[in-house]
């Protein structure tokens, strides 16, 4: 057996769910005796079977992964349970087997997944997905790019029709309709607070939760998922703050951002002005803008 | 040896992992630390609080980068996006050297997160050589290979793992990170005298020395690096500077991971060994 053949027949062997029991399991993908399989490339010893030195890798890779997703999306763990959460992140990982070299990215196609998938999440669907998303977002917003933000009289200074203004990297806009971002801040209280309590406490604290979670209506929501002193905040928007925002990100001018804005609201021209002005003194405050440009040529498009 | 091309000629002493739990009694207390081990991974991201560390970390201390997924062993190609986003990092960190693992890990661009063995094959060390003699000149860093734990040996292997370590670093002429920890564990799991591995090994290809803890199970021990360091490996660690002499030596704690001052002080006690060695040399 070469080299490569070796390591496709083992990774196969390795990646293949663990039992309910979280045992390997005694049948290979394609029906044969697993046992028989695992001797077929790997050495027994006095002790252990070639099973039995197979499946210490199989279980750690599950509990591996598992765990990761666990620890990155504790929201979505909270809405389904953990039987739910477990079925769903199995199957996940089956179909999408990790393709990155680092277990950061392991819940990178989740949400594009869960959307083809939907019967993992059941009735449940529609909040999961909203909150595989944020809890995503939080994750790209920890570690994402950061470039010099521009100060607000920079942008007082330049403001006008033609100006392209850019989001930090680490910026995300979002739109849900659930208010998941209140699930998740109570989940980090929640593991903040009873980190060093009692397990007895900690269930308590955590069927509380549970019943949070229940209790969740649906409510269209925009937030912005962005960071300050490198730790990640939630800020709610409202609805025009957030298709502002999004017309920016995309490349919009100013000017056009805004007539596209509020070309729809029943407002008068100088109160949303002096609302527009509020709202770019607050993110400038903030540091979300870090490119200026006056480029009168549209560039939305690819040459 | 402790000055060598295979650590970039310096003369690092002991050293401890860079673990979140420690950061802020290191940014705030400032310990005395000869230098510190990261995983290069946890710092291959575009921005965000981690970095923002690590160069807080830098400006104070030296450090090593040290890497779980480099996979030398894969049989096919390491990912350029990898390669580009730790060269990126050496720059940064200005790393004397950089060490990852003698294994494998995942095989048509799927991944498993785990440091899988080799088959001790002459092919496999023929294409793991040639892998790390890319990368060392793409990075233009000094490599160390490190000795994994293992928990399954294959048919097709046609030499110790003792023999395989020292065909690949030959043939792609890098150092070594001796994992005496590792060989303890995998002499436990295949029955095999761990001195044997010890003695076989090159001293003036090692560029540095781990020493960590494990758990012991029924029928095997798992490399958990979340324990005290034991006797039976000290008195590798004792054999091993015997042989190599005083070597940068970094204890790897990253589970269940206790207090900074806890970790340190286990690190210190291979001072001990060295002692003896400078001893040794100075009769």
């Amino acid at each position: 057996m070469n080299l490569l053949t070796l390591q496709r027949t083992m990774a196969k062997a390795v990646m293949h769910p663990l039992t309910h029991s979280e045992h390997m399991s005694k049948r290979t993908p394609t029906g044969e005796p697993m046992a028989e399989h695992a001797a077929t490339f790997i050495k027994p010893n006095d002790r252990l079977s070639s099973f039995e030195r197979l499946e210490i890798y199989n279980r750690q890779y599950w509990w591996r992964l598992m765990s990761s997703l666990a620890e990155d999306f504790p929201g979505l763990q909270a809405i389904l349970g953990n039987r739910r959460f477990e079925a769903l992140c199995k199957a996940y990982l089956v179909a999408r087997p990790s393709r990155s070299f680092t277990l950061r990215n392991l819940g990178r196609d989740l949400e594009a997944w869960q959307r083809k998938n939907p019967q993992w999440a059941g009735s449940k669907q529609p909040i999961a997905l909203d909150m595989v998303r944020l809890e995503w977002a939080d994750i790209e917003a920890f570690d994402g790019a950061a470039e010099e933000p521009i100060k607000p009289a920079d942008i007082t200074k330049s403001a006008g029709e033609n100006l392209r203004l850019r989001l930090q990297p680490y910026v995300r806009l979002l739109k849900f309709h659930y208010p998941v971002d209140a699930l998740v801040l109570e989940i980090k209280k929640f593991n903040d607070d009873t980190e060093f309590l009692s397990n007895a406490f900690r269930e308590r604290r955590k069927r509380k939760r549970v019943s949070a979670v229940a209790k969740l209506k649906p409510k269209t929501i925009f937030l912005a998922v962005h960071r300050i002193d490198y730790s990640v905040y939630f800020r709610r928007l409202q609805a025009p703050e957030y298709h502002l925002l999004l017309a920016l990100q995309k490349g919009e001018t100013l000017g056009r951002a805004v007539t596209d804005t509020f070309s729809k609201r029943s407002k008068t021209l100088k109160a949303d002005l002096a609302q527009v002005t509020n709202w770019f003194q607050n993110w400038s405050n903030l540091g979300w803008f870090c490119v200026l440009t006056k480029n009168p040529e549209p560039n939305l498009k690819r040459r | 040896m402790p000055a060598n091309r295979f650590n970039g000629f310096t003369d690092y002493g002991i050293g401890i992992g860079l673990r979140s739990p420690h950061y802020n009694h290191i940014l705030t207390r400032k310990p005395v630390v000869d230098w510190f081990e990261i995983i290069s991974e946890n710092f291959m991201i575009d921005g965000g609080r981690p970095l923002h560390v690590l160069d807080q970390i830098l400006e104070q201390y030296r450090v090593v980068q040290h890497g779980v997924s480099m996979y030398f062993g894969s049989a096919h190609r390491t990912d350029r996006e990898h390669l580009k986003r730790l060269k990126d990092l050496v720059k940064r960190t200005k790393t004397p050297w950089l060490s990852d693992h003698l294994c494998w890990g995942s095989v048509d661009g799927r991944y498993t997160h785990d440091l899988l063995p080799m088959p001790y094959t002459f092919e496999a060390a023929a294409k793991t050589a040639q892998k790390i003699r890319d990368v060392r000149d793409y990075l233009e860093v000094p490599i160390a290979v490190e000795n994994v734990s293992s928990y399954a040996e294959f048919h097709v292997s046609e030499m110790t793992e003792w023999e395989f370590l020292n065909e690949v670093v030959e043939c792609a002429d890098c150092g070594i990170l001796l994992d005496v920890n590792n060989i303890y564990v995998s002499s436990q799991n295949h029955s095999f005298n761990p001195f044997d591995y010890i003695n076989s090994v090159p001293p003036e290809r090692v560029a540095q020395i781990h020493i960590a803890g494990h758990s012991k199970y029924e029928k095997y021990i798992l490399d958990t690096h979340d324990h005290p360091v034991i006797d039976p490996v000290w008195k590798l660690y004792d054999r091993a500077i015997q042989r190599v002499g005083h070597t940068a030596t970094l204890l790897e704690w990253d589970d269940s991971i206790p207090t900074f001052r806890e970790v340190h002080n286990e690190a210190l006690k291979a001072n001990r060994f060295l002692a003896k060695s400078v001893l040794a040399r100075a009769v």
